[in-house]
């Protein structure tokens, strides 16, 4: 099925691109959206965790005798009810849902309790005794790796804590330093941080007759679902997975969490509904967040500024487990070539586990790490060679339709329009000057949906089921709305298709017994997947009634109107009738799975490829104090190549959330540790922005069309935090004069620089040296040739 | 989320029947004004009173009146939101009403009450955490355990004194009534604090504050600079009050009350003495840039930040010093408005 972008088929748009408000908005603004915790069951247990307080220990034995003694206690296990190993990944299946052989960070869950209520279940967790063997803790990336010493935390890890290593070099990189004019080298350290949604993770379960459902605050129900029906062994049909309407993601409800799996368990032996909802402290442990990262960079440029070669490493901190981690370590090299083009280009990368908080995925999944290095290296670059940082950055975009040096395939590409609109939007910002007042530029690039799913199979990776009836129009779609706005544009999608409003759609989504499946809620998939399979569905049940209006009126199916509620001449309503009246049940479906040739084909080419990327650019203006090092934001100018909006309303609020989140990133959040233990698991000493250090967002929207989007749309979920963290680090520059290579910026470190340089020595403050890291052997790809380059 | 534990709520019908329930509740009772710092602390098993008494509802401590010698009398549960939208108190006393609006945010301050402002627990990041984690990482001698995490050499506990009115009111040379079954005292609000992170009030238990008197402001004005990490919501990291007199162009007398920098606010008004004699406009023109800088120097000396807040105890430290000169410059500039 062949649709055109632009339009449909050749007619105008008519509720695609209009800022309309979202469709489940008013439940949220009138606190009527029932949440994951606001389910209630007859007879429902309350389930708490009983968590680790070592970072590293041997677990000797567990009693849970005296936890069976509490009034109201039902039930109590322990890992011996749930031995089998998991993980989002199948190549890192590390974890298990309780553990009773050795703990791996303060947090690591070792027991469950059901009791009738919260309070029952917290003594019943007090009241088991673990005896644990202290083993030494690993807290740093350099410790590590430099600590053989100590028992691994992973044996498949080795000593060296090694979770994932990654080599691989894209041309000729020597040939390229060897015709460099000039060759700059950087290390940066970007700290980590967390997702902090404002709804704890939540989850339900009943069990009955064999079969368990689980309602949950997921972003993936799909992912869930198949590793509940493995580690509770049940068939996958058995396993029903409901995302509840969720309070925020970030890419922290991604993986199967323990206590999903708990409640299930816990379900299925007390034959009662269980919940267990995670206080704020237990998400900072359940985390799966931003990968703290070293990072050293060499790039090789000519006399003219243009990139001759290029070699990035980068070091992660993982964390306790492996989660998304080999993914995370090859984002932080993959996109480097989706805004630059690069002719030669190595990355060696490293992921280690430490015994802290898991690691994963966060909006722009292991890319914004990378991103800040990159841009601040290339204004550094800039200022080096005397050329201007956003032309030098010009000389190297790349063009729409071509292929990168990594064999990535790029297609609409916005960067010089993204690039100019947020120029002239901030022209008169950039021309005031005053001291301490500085400016900074940067861009990036984003997936809109990952190439490939997290298991193997060849599966569509979003299917979707229209059934039109007295019931009205109802979409059914495995796609989870997470905040991102994905049931709107679902709906919008039906809606345009059909002639109708979004309001006119029902919509059932995210439930794995109900809907076909769509893959989740992450790398920005939703609406370029999703809608997709959405467009094809709703396109197909109006050919379907178009066909059946057609016949009766005696004329070609071309000639009947679809639009505001009508089909021809008759009301929608009354065309589907007659429609069903010839057919039979209405039913049509649309799935879509990605262009197969849209990566390479070498180890590690899963990491990267997608059908299509967007475009951001972003001019942050701020003051700096150089006495007291404080930073206060005074505006962001943040383009959007979008492709095309389907709704102009929910793509700004996406940008400024995104502004907002990688703007806590640069200047405050950190996911910080002492002694074995996170140092401030609270949102009062977690620091984030509150409404006094949030500046205005002017946010310019970029329409490139891209040929496969549905409708020309592109992503803005994520791609909008990225350029804005390295914009800050250069902004600050511009005011001070010093450079801060590590984020976030905080005004210790900036009065650190200052002092630097007030000592004669380098402004900068950041790390000094990138350790030695036993990366494999280069697999060398040759990139494609001048043909395949350009498409 | 984390669930309140049970106790019992005690709901007097004044302030002598409080004081009258806390004589024979003894240790197990503790008063509960908002309920904005004590229960997030029971919350967390910081604190575990087993009897509450009530003193939010009580009308008697919700007075504002103006007292003979031309100071005000402020009843303890006057809310913060009342002082910061008083706008006669916010003329007179603007270093008070500042301090009022910096703390927390505004649905605190609608809850939060001036008297258990003066009485907010002395914080640490070792102790404001939940029972768990201070499980996890070792109990410390402010509860539950014996000894002091930040510095295992101190005797006592090192936790920083937090409220942000205490200072303002001792600049200003404010009192405190005091009300217990024993009966009724006036103390100036420096001696409600130990330099005791643990503990922190030189008061009995069971005295229950009725008012803060603020003296007559004539020929004052009064400042509050307040350094934390972001607009609202945040604890101080160091918080400097002044308050200056001059009938005239000439300052007469000054006085600087540091916090969060110790486990009570110091009161280091000797730094301000070289202020004495100087014309206001001469402070504010800059001319006089090096003494200011003297005085901040030696009012910032006592501060002892330790490891136990949010960013650098020396970035701390330092932002005390600066937090001086600011607050001098902001309450000469308003007597310099005054007499102009
Ligand atoms: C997120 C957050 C941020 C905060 N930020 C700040 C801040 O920036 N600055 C700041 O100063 N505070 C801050 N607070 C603490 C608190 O909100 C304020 O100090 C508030 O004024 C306390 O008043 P309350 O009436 O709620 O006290 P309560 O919680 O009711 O009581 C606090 C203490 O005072 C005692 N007490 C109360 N009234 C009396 C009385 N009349 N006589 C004797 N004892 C009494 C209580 O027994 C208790 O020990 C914050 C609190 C939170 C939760
Ligand atoms: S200063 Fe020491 S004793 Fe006091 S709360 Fe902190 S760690 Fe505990």
């Amino acid at each position: 099925m062949n649709l055109s972008p632009a339009t449909h088929d050749g007619q105008a748009l008519h509720v695609v691109g209009k800022p309309l408000p979202r469709v489940e908005a008013v439940g949220k603004v009138t606190g009527g959206t029932l949440y994951a915790d606001d389910i209630d069951l007859s007879g429902l247990l309350h389930c708490k965790l009983l968590r680790s307080h070592h970072a590293h220990a041997r677990v000797l034995s567990i009693d849970t005798s005296s936890a069976l003694a509490v009034p109201g206690v039902v039930a109590v296990i322990t890992g011996q009810d749930l031995p089998a190993r998991y993980g989002i990944m199948p190549t890192c299946e590390d974890e298990v849902a309780l553990e009773h052989e050795k703990v791996r960070f303060v947090g690591d869950p070792v027991a469950a309790v059901a009791a009738v209520d919260e309070a029952a279940a917290l003594a019943g967790c007090r009241a088991i005794r673990v005896e644990y063997d202290p083993l030494e803790a690993v807290e740093s990336i350099e410790q590590a790796l430099l600590s053989p010493g100590s028992e691994p935390i992973h044996d498949y890890a080795g000593p060296a804590n090694i979770h994932r290593l990654a080599a691989l070099e894209f041309g000729d990189v020597e040939a390229g330093f060897a015709r460099a004019d000039h060759i700059r080298e950087d290390v940066f350290f970007f700290e980590g941080n967390t997702h902090l949604p404002m709804e704890q993770h939540s989850a339900t379960a009943q069990a009955a007759n064999g079969h368990v459902t689980l309602w949950s605050s997921t972003q993936n129900p799909h992912y869930v679902q198949r590793i509940l029906a493995s580690v509770l062994d049940l068939p996958m049909g058995h396993v029903r997975v409901v995302a509840a309407p969720h309070g925020g993601g970030f890419g922290g409800k991604c993986d199967p969490f323990s206590h999903e799996i708990v409640v299930c368990k816990l379900a299925m032996l007390t034959g009662r509904p269980v919940k267990c909802t995670l206080t704020r402290e237990e998400v900072f442990y359940t985390h799966r967040g931003r990968h703290p990262v070293l990072m050293w960079v060499r790039t090789g440029v000519d006399a003219s500024g243009r990139i001759c070669a290029m070699h990035f490493r980068t070091a992660l901190d993982g964390g306790a487990y492996g989660s998304y981690g080999p993914a995370s370590t090859l984002y932080t090299g993959a996109l480097q070539t989706t805004t630059y083009a690069i002719p030669a280009y190595r990355f060696e990368g490293a992921r280690v586990f430490t015994n802290k908080a898991p690691c994963g995925p966060k909006r722009g999944h292991g890319t914004p790490q990378p991103r800040f290095a990159l841009e601040v290296h290339l204004d550094k670059i800039a200022e080096e060679i005397g050329l201007d940082p956003v032309e030098l950055r010009r000389r190297n975009y790349v063009k729409p339709f071509t292929r990168t040096v990594n064999w990535l395939r790029i297609t609409s590409c916005g960067l010089e329009e993204v690039t100019d609109r947020v120029l002239e939007a901030s022209r008169e910002s950039r021309r005031e000057r005053r001291p301490g007042h500085g400016v900074g530029f940067a861009v990036s690039s984003y997936m809109c949906g990952a190439g490939l799913p997290i298991y193997w199979n060849k599966l569509p990776h979003s299917e979707c089921v229209i059934n039109v009836g007295r019931g009205g129009v109802t979409l059914f779609c495995g796609a989870t709305d997470i905040g991102q706005g994905s049931d709107s544009v679902l709906a919008t999608v039906a809606a345009e298709e059909l002639g109708l409003s979004p309001g006119d759609i029902r919509l059932v989504t995210g439930d794995t017994g109900l809907t076909p499946v769509d893959l989740g809620s992450y790398s920005s998939r939703v609406t370029f997947m999703a809608g997709n399979a959405a467009r094809m569905a709703a396109s197909r049940m109006r050919e379907l009634i178009v066909a059946a209006v057609a016949e009766e009126e005696g004329c070609a199916p071309s000639e009947i109107e679809v639009r505001e509620g009508k089909i021809g001449r008759l009301m929608f309503e009354e065309a589907a009738v007659l429609a069903e009246e010839r057919l039979g049940t209405l039913s049509s479906h649309g799935s879509y799975s990605p262009p197969a040739d849209i990566g390479g084909r070498y180890k590690g080419s899963g990491v990267g490829p997608s059908p299509a990327y967007s475009y951001s650019a972003a001019v942050v203006d701020l003051d700096a104090d150089h006495c007291t090092g404080e930073v206060h934001v005074n505006k962001v100018w943040l383009a959007h190549d979008i492709g095309r909006a389907i709704n102009e309303l929910a793509v700004r609020g996406q940008v400024e959330g995104g502004v907002y989140m990688a703007l806590g990133e640069a200047l405050m959040e950190a996911q910080v540790y002492r002694d074995g233990l996170h140092k401030q698991p609270s949102m009062l000493d977690y620091k984030s922005l509150t409404f006094l250090e949030m500046p205005e967002v002017e946010t310019i929207l970029v329409e490139t069309v891209d040929p496969e989007g549905p409708y020309g749309a592109k992503e803005v979920g994520q791609g909008p935090l990225l350029p804005v963290i390295p914009a800050v680090v250069s902004a600050v520059h511009d005011a001070l004069g010093v450079w801060v290579d590590e984020v976030p910026v905080t005004p210790e470190k900036i009065l650190k620089a200052l002092d630097a340089r007030a000592k004669g020595k380098e402004g900068r403050f950041g790390p000094k040296s990138f350790p030695d890291v036993p990366y494999p052997p280069l697999v060398k790809v040759t990139p494609p040739d001048a043909a395949a380059a350009a498409l | 989320m984390l669930r309140l534990p049970r106790f019992r709520y005690l709901r007097p019908q004044s302030v002598a029947e409080a004081a009258d329930l806390m004589a024979e509740h003894g240790e197990q009772a503790m008063l509960v004004a908002g309920g904005t710092d004590l229960l997030p602390k029971m919350k967390r098993g910081q604190m575990e009173a087993e009897i509450l008494v009530g003193l939010g509802h009580l009308a008697e401590l919700r007075q504002l009146e103006r007292s003979d010698d031309g100071g005000l009398r402020i009843g303890a549960g006057v809310t913060l939101s009342q002082i910061v939208h008083d706008a006669a108190l916010a003329r007179l006393y603007p270093g008070y009403v500042r301090a009022a609006a910096l703390v927390s945010s505004p649905a605190l301050r609608n809850a939060g009450t001036i008297g258990g402002n003066l009485c907010v627990d002395t914080r640490c990041n070792f102790y404001d955490q939940s029972y768990e984690w201070r499980m996890a990482v070792g109990f410390c001698m402010k509860k539950d355990g014996d000894i002091c995490r930040v510095a295992p050499a101190s005797k006592r506990c090192r936790a920083i004194a937090s409220s942000d009115t205490a200072p303002a009111a001792m600049a200003l040379g404010a009192t405190v009534t005091l009300v217990s079954s024993a009966g009724r005292r006036e103390v100036p609000v420096s001696a409600l604090y130990e330099d005791d992170g643990q503990f922190y009030l030189a008061k009995a238990a069971d005295e229950i504050i009725e008012s803060i008197q603020l003296p007559a402001a004539t020929d004052w004005s009064s400042s509050y600079v307040k350094v934390r990490r972001r607009g609202s919501i945040d604890f101080p990291l160091a918080g400097v009050a002044v308050a200056l007199k001059a009938a005239g162009p000439v300052i007469e007398e000054g006085r600087i009350v540091i916090t969060a920098v110790a486990s009570r606010p110091l009161d280091v008004s000797e730094a301000a003495e070289p202020l004495v004699g100087c014309t206001l406009a001469s402070l504010l023109e800059g001319q006089r840039d090096e003494l200011l800088t003297g005085v901040a120097a030696s009012a910032a000396r006592p501060a002892k930040p330790l490891d136990n807040a949010d960013l650098h105890y020396v970035w701390r430290k330092q932002m005390t010093r600066r937090g001086v000169e600011q607050a001098v410059r902001e309450a000469a500039t308003a007597l310099l408005a005054r007499s102009a």
